[in-house]
């Protein structure tokens, strides 16, 4: 049995109205939206389709990448397998049950992380954990030494008895992930996990994620750093406006990138007429114009360039930069989505 | 590995439902000082302007204080009731998401909301139990005080907390974080002032348009119950009144206050 299946996922939101009566305005889970009917996507109003008919298919004991753009639907999809969010339309199930009918059980069987941390920060740092445990039924007994034995794992057992306001940006996010595992959960979704956070924490966060994933836990993970999904997922689905575009490993995806290297290129004016004369450029496999930005994928690395800029400027437009990307997932998203991630 | 070890299976409601309470009572008297100071200020204010300088200068009857107390309790467990509740509800939605881990709780969302009505009618009772003795403190023996009357005295007090509780949760999900201090003197001070809490209902005859336009203000039940059951030589609204209506007015808000913060908790 997958730790989750969704079928035909849809989640439309009503076009944001004029005064706002809701405070916030922060991401789906917050948000206060009536269920929209079926269909209304794309209707006169205005509505928002977060999600378009996702299928998804998560394994049991799987690190599974979520990879999108900001409004690619990630968090809405985390929102509706956490039961924070209910879908318009289409099924859900996590853990064998159901998001909608059953969501107290599926509740009992899920542990979050947040985007930004949120812990409770009337209470410190073990009451933040044994609170926890005991709002799924668990007695301090049995919660004590295992807050002590998470906060020691996670290197944070200095802490357990400070005020959450004391603690870095990364150690509250450490707090988040052994929050999330003090009920011992089979399947834990974390939502951007390492945002905002530096380089060093960033890389320890990584390791603590690799090890819960050796136990054996189910891990979803949003992200929108492509170096995170591909070192960390066992597979990735890069989503966009809603809708799955790739599903595989990460070496599956990468191979089918486009071949060659991606020459993205600025340029003084408008990009369109430039394609034909760049097409025919030795080396060059595909050209793609998006406003003043020409998207040029070689297979014979930079050395197209100079062909390139000469090209540009004979059609009366100047190259104002150049970036270079190797074939990687980057290049794949980039060719599937027509934008970057960042 | 087995995944579940530690966790029962099914998680009982009851057993999670005393674990947010014990949370908020904890949360509670970490800061019972400032709770009490930011409640029962206003109430105490008026006690020591209306029920003693007004009174040593003469400028109202002594009978005065017998029908303001009741009003002064009322008044401190209705405010202390709603503040309880709505201010953390505008916190933790609109910014600091702090509710999130008890919304992830394996119960019906609807338990978690009305934890937090059982928490606000609790810092309600305490606040009105904090202002009894300084009030009659300050004011000096109030003649036609009593406790005879504790049953009537219990309903009262649970039915007007779970009212003003209720209509906390309703007010701190539906109003925007922008406009909390639009709730306080658009809904809260009218609310105060035409409550009847600080003149009897019954001195309204003399204004009998008034009379009945209070009737909507569910602070006129709670200050009149007050008044039937510790003071019943004030004239006031027979308790049977009372009770009825504020059973639909806490069944309403109460209504209201779960309606509202399912639809703030689940998108």
């Amino acid at each position: 049995m997958p730790a989750i299946e969704t079928r035909s996922l849809r989640k439309v939101y009503p076009a944001p109205s004029g005064p706002k009566r809701r405070g916030g305005g922060g991401p789906p889970p917050g948000m206060g939206a009536a269920p929209m009917p079926p269909g209304a996507a794309g209707g006169p109003r205005g509505e928002i389709v977060a999600l378009d008919r996702l299928d998804l298919e998560v394994r049991d004991g799987e690190f599974f990448g979520l990879l999108g753009p900001n409004g690619a639907g990630k968090t809405t999809t985390i929102g509706i397998l956490t039961t924070r969010v209910k879908p318009t339309s289409g099924s859900a199930v996590v853990g064998g049950a159901d998001v909608g009918s059953q969501s107290v059980q599926v509740r009992q069987r899920i542990g979050v992380v947040p985007q930004r941390p949120n812990p409770d920060r009337s209470l410190n740092v073990i009451e933040n954990l044994i609170f926890h445990a005991a709002y799924f039924g668990i007695h301090a007994s049995a919660s004590q030494p295992r807050a002590n034995q998470l906060l020691e794992q996670l290197g944070i057992s200095d802490k357990a008895y400070a005020k959450v306001d004391e603690m870095s940006g990364g150690q509250q996010q450490r707090l988040m992930i052994a929050r999330a595992l003090i009920h011992e959960p089979q399947v834990i979704f974390l939502d951007e996990p390492t945002v905002g956070l530096d380089p060093q924490t960033r890389l320890s966060l990584w390791g603590i994620l690799r090890q819960l994933h050796a136990e054996g836990r189910t891990i979803v993970m949003t992200t929108h750093y492509m170096e995170e999904a591909d070192k960390l997922c066992d597979r990735i689905a890069i989503v966009d406006r809603g809708q799955l575009l790739e599903l595989d490993t990460p070496e599956a995806l990468k191979q089918r990138a486009p071949g060659g290297t991606l020459v993205e290129m600025s340029l003084s004016g408008d990009a369109r007429p430039v394609v034909d004369a760049v097409r025919a450029v030795d080396g060059v496999l595909r050209v793609e114009a998006q406003g003043q930005l020409l998207r040029v994928f070689s297979d014979r690395g930079g050395r197209v360039i100079s062909p390139v800029i000469q090209a540009a400027e004979e059609n009366g437009v100047s190259v104002t930069n150049i970036s270079l990307t190797e074939p990687s997932l980057e290049t794949l998203f980039v060719s599937r989505t027509g934008r970057k991630l960042d | 590995m087995t995944a579940t070890a530690i966790l029962p299976h099914p998680v009982r409601a009851s057993s999670v439902f005393f674990a947010l309470l014990r949370r908020d009572v904890r949360v509670a008297r970490k800061e019972i000082a400032f709770f009490l100071v930011r409640t029962t200020m206003q109430p105490l204010l008026f006690v020591i302007v209306f029920g003693y300088l007004l009174p040593k200068m003469n400028f109202v009857g002594r009978g005065y204080q017998t029908a303001l107390l009741p009003g002064i309790l009322a008044v401190s467990l209705s405010l202390s009731a709603i503040q309880s509740v709505a201010l953390p509800m505008v916190q933790d939605f609109g910014w600091t998401k702090e509710i999130e881990d008890r919304l992830l709780a394996p119960v019906p969302t609807q338990l978690i909301a009305a934890e937090k009505i059982v928490a606000g009618m609790l810092q309600g009772v305490i606040a009105a139990a904090f202002v009894l003795p300084i009030a009659r403190l300050v004011m000096g023996p109030i003649s036609g005080f009593t406790f005879s009357h504790v049953g009537e005295l219990i309903l009262i007090v649970l039915l007007g907390s779970m009212a003003f509780s209720a209509l906390g949760m309703w007010l701190g999900t539906a109003i925007a974080p922008q406009q909390i201090g639009l709730m306080f003197s658009v809904i809260i001070a009218p609310m105060l002032f035409f409550g009847c809490a600080y003149y009897p209902w019954r001195g309204l005859d003399a204004v009998p348009v008034m009379k009945y336009l209070v009737l909507v203000n569910p602070m006129v039940y709670v200050a009149e119950g007050m008044r039937g059951a510790l003071t019943p030589d004030v004239p006031h609204m027979p308790l049977a009144v009372v009770g009825v209506a504020l059973v639909i007015v806490a069944a309403s808000f109460w209504t209201l206050g779960m309606r509202s913060f399912y639809k703030r908790a689940i998108g």
